[in-house]
């Protein structure tokens, strides 16, 4: 079966994979803004769908694919949480910088 | 049957103890004393009944009730065994028990707490028959603490004065230095022979098994500190002069009659053991010898009725000690049930003469109460006859097989013994006439009260005065039916003396003594009609001997005092470093959590930060782990 894995190699995928993850990260740690925080998470755990599915190609083995289906009906979930989070601070605050958000400490 | 009628005798007065503990207060007082005395009269009544039947069959009756302590080949029976022994102590323990509850129930009619002095009382009895009835050292033991725990209960009864309490922790304490030594022996004998039963015990000893010298001896020396913890011997006898803060009958049932003379049952009940320690035996009679005569000077001298009395029974079971010292068990055991009969008699009777002068108990403040009191004087006459060894009252007999017996073994102990008798015969006397004889010495107001005390009070001291006076028909020289009773216990055969010259010559030479110390005694007190001196006047030796040789003061400087010291340096310096390094521990968990607590700002990007910081460096270890291997 000559897929388009064969065709691109498992290295690159894994190439692409770990710079999402990082760029994720990054997204993380540098932006204040809680949307765009939220959307780096969304890369990072995309970068690590990906992977799932390359190697379950490469393997030749489904469960890879199946695993990343529940992973993706979770993220799905936790937007939806994370959204409305997002939304009862802001009625609250007036803002959705994560660098206001200091009242957690307890 | 006889199952039932033992457990009888034994719970009955422990059914008294918790009648009177629980409901006493709302029964009133004389309910309450009623109970208590008539459930020692049931075990009297039972101790009777198994004696008589023991007399006819000398079938000892044991009594297995369950194992109590099983471990592979190591077993202890929770049982009891009605020997010839246990059922002499039983008869005059309960015998005399009765009628000091009987004197009790007026004695203490006063008193408010009565119902608790009933329950302690029957409490003591039932644990005196605990440690009697019982048959190997462990039960023993039980019952060894009990009568302990309840001489602390009642030397302190009237806990509201602080001397009283301390002469009651003072006992406690110095009978647990006995326990001790006690438990230690028992160990030794477990340790040795596998198994504390009595019988099985006399067995394997007779049929000379596994027998070490030494470690009998170290046995051997061991209950004898148990012993004479409990039955005051030099060096633990200082406690029981001080138990006679206790009121008057407690005095006369535990500290003269039955409890002191624990150590001599116990010692007498391992006979066997004793016969394989000659030197153990040899301490034993000396220690007995110097303890009769201390205790018999000091008594010289003491002003307190009671004291006089203390010091006496001291001295007497100082001369039982001897008679068990050498080897004459027989003979103790006999000492102990006249010196049982005549000091109960004159501690009750001491007791009547208190009562009568409103709790005076200073013979210096007495005099004259012959007439005021008859019966009390004649009682307490033949009491001191019989304890001054006159012929032919219970005593005589008794303390001179002792003597008797020294005489032929060891003249130095005989030379010991008969020195305490004679001074006990000029203090007792002296004891007589100070408080009976010549003009009452007290107030006026004590003088317009005197009277003789009622029946209940009279009528416990007639009877023993009659016990003491024909005591000695158990164990007439030549036709001892005493002997011939315990015969079974002694794995030596005693010969009884024969009488010969020199028997006749030492009766002699003890009535010759006893007299004489009643004839100084009178000379000085009649004749001369002295009255001892006020305390501050005391000068010379007897202020030596009116602070009781300062053994006291010596115990408090050179084992009080040092220990004071002692927990004061621990408490001073060894608790403060240990504290400080607990506390230290405390002090660096509570300064790193407040360094730890800043790492929690709230800011989440920081949060994030140190997350992936730490998730980095968990999977670089990772890896770099994985690259070693």
């Amino acid at each position: 079966m000559d897929s388009v894995l064969n065709q691109i190699g498992i290295e690159n995928y894994i190439f692409l994979s770990v710079a999402l993850f990082c760029i994720g990260v990054f997204g993380v740690l540098y932006r204040r803004n809680a949307i765009i925080v939220f959307m780096s998470i969304e890369i990072m755990l995309n970068a690590v769908n990906l992977l799932f599915v390359a190697f379950s190609t490469y393997h030749q083995d489904a469960q890879g694919q199946v695993f990343v289906f529940f992973s993706m009906a979770v993220a799905a979930a936790e937007v939806a949480v994370g959204l409305a989070i997002l939304v009862a601070i802001f009625r609250n605050l007036g803002s959705i910088d994560v660098a206001n958000l200091k009242n957690l400490k307890g | 049957m006889d199952i039932n009628l033992a457990l009888v005798l034994l719970l009955a007065p422990f059914l008294g103890f918790l009648a009177n503990i629980f409901l006493g207060k709302s029964l009133g007082k004389n309910i309450s004393g009623a109970i208590g005395t008539i459930a020692v009269v049931v075990s009297f009544a039972m101790s009777l009944f198994f004696f008589l039947q023991i007399n006819q069959t000398g079938q000892p009756i044991s009594i297995h009730l369950f194992d109590w302590i099983a471990i592979s080949n190591f077993n202890i029976e929770f049982g009891f065994l009605l020997d010839q022994l246990s059922l002499l102590w039983l008869l005059f323990v309960t015998g005399i028990g009765s009628l000091i509850h009987l004197y009790s129930i007026s004695y203490m009619h006063d008193d408010e707490k009565m119902h608790k002095f009933f329950a302690y009382l029957n409490l003591f009895v039932f644990f005196m028959i605990t440690l009697v009835m019982g048959s190997n050292l462990l039960i023993m033991f039980i019952g060894w603490e009990g009568v302990g725990l309840c001489s602390y209960l009642l030397i302190g009864f009237w806990y509201k004065n602080q001397n009283y309490n301390d002469a009651a922790k003072k006992a406690f304490i110095m009978n647990r230095i006995g326990d001790l030594g006690f438990l230690v022996g028992i160990f030794i004998i477990g340790f040795m022979f596998n198994t504390l039963d009595f019988a099985t015990l006399k067995a394997t000893i007779l049929a000379g098994n596994n027998l070490d010298a030494y470690w009998i001896a170290a046995a051997g020396l061991a209950l004898f500190i148990g012993a004479s913890g409990k039955s005051a011997q030099i060096p633990l006898y200082t406690w029981l002069p001080d138990a006679m803060a206790g009121p008057t009958p407690v005095s006369a049932l535990i500290h003269a009659a039955t409890m002191v003379t624990a150590g001599i049952f116990m010692i007498t009940r391992l006979n066997f053991l004793f016969d394989l320690a000659p030197a153990i035996q040899d301490i034993i009679a000396v220690i007995g010898a110097i303890t009769s005569l201390v205790a018999a000077t000091i008594g010289l001298v003491q002003n307190d009725i009671k004291k006089v009395l203390a010091y006496s029974t001291v001295s007497q079971l100082g001369l039982m000690f001897l008679a068990l010292g050498l080897g004459a068990y027989e003979i103790a055991v006999f000492h102990v049930i006249t010196h049982a009969f005549f000091k109960a008699c004159l501690f009750l009777g001491s007791g009547s003469v208190i009562h009568a002068l409103h709790h005076e108990q200073d013979m210096r403040k007495m005099g004259g109460l012959r007439k005021a009191m008859p019966i009390t004087f004649i009682t307490m006459l033949i009491s001191s006859l019989a304890i001054s060894g006159i012929f032919p009252l219970s005593g005589f007999w008794s303390k001179d097989e002792i003597l008797m017996t020294a005489y032929h073994q060891s003249p130095v102990l005989w030379v010991i013994g008969s020195l305490a008798s004679i001074l006990t015969a000029f203090y007792m006397f002296r004891l007589m006439y100070l408080t009976f004889f010549k003009e009452f010495r007290g107030s006026e107001e004590q003088k317009h009260h005197l009277h003789e005390s009622p029946a209940l009070l009279t009528f416990p001291l007639i009877v023993l005065a009659i016990l003491a006076a024909i005591g000695g028909l158990i164990s007439l020289p030549g036709h001892s039916w005493l002997n011939h009773y315990l015969e079974p216990l002694f794995s030596k055969a005693h010969e009884a003396h024969h009488l010969g010259t020199t028997e006749y010559m030492l009766m002699a030479i003890a009535t010759v003594g006893a007299l004489l110390g009643i004839g100084i005694a009178y000379a000085k007190y009649i004749k001369q009609a002295q009255v001892p001196e006020e305390d501050e006047k005391i000068t010379g030796f007897s202020k030596v001997l009116y602070n009781k040789y300062y053994v006291d003061e010596v115990y408090e400087a050179i084992i009080v005092k040092p220990i004071n010291l002692l927990s004061r340096f621990f408490r001073d310096y060894i608790e403060t470093a240990l504290a400080s390094i607990v506390f230290g521990f405390g002090k660096a968990a509570n300064e790193l959590s407040f360094q730890g607590k800043k790492l929690q700002n709230g800011s989440i990007g920081f949060y994030l930060f140190a997350f992936v910081i730490g998730f980095c460096a968990i999977v670089s270890y990772l890896i770099l782990a994985q690259k070693k291997f």
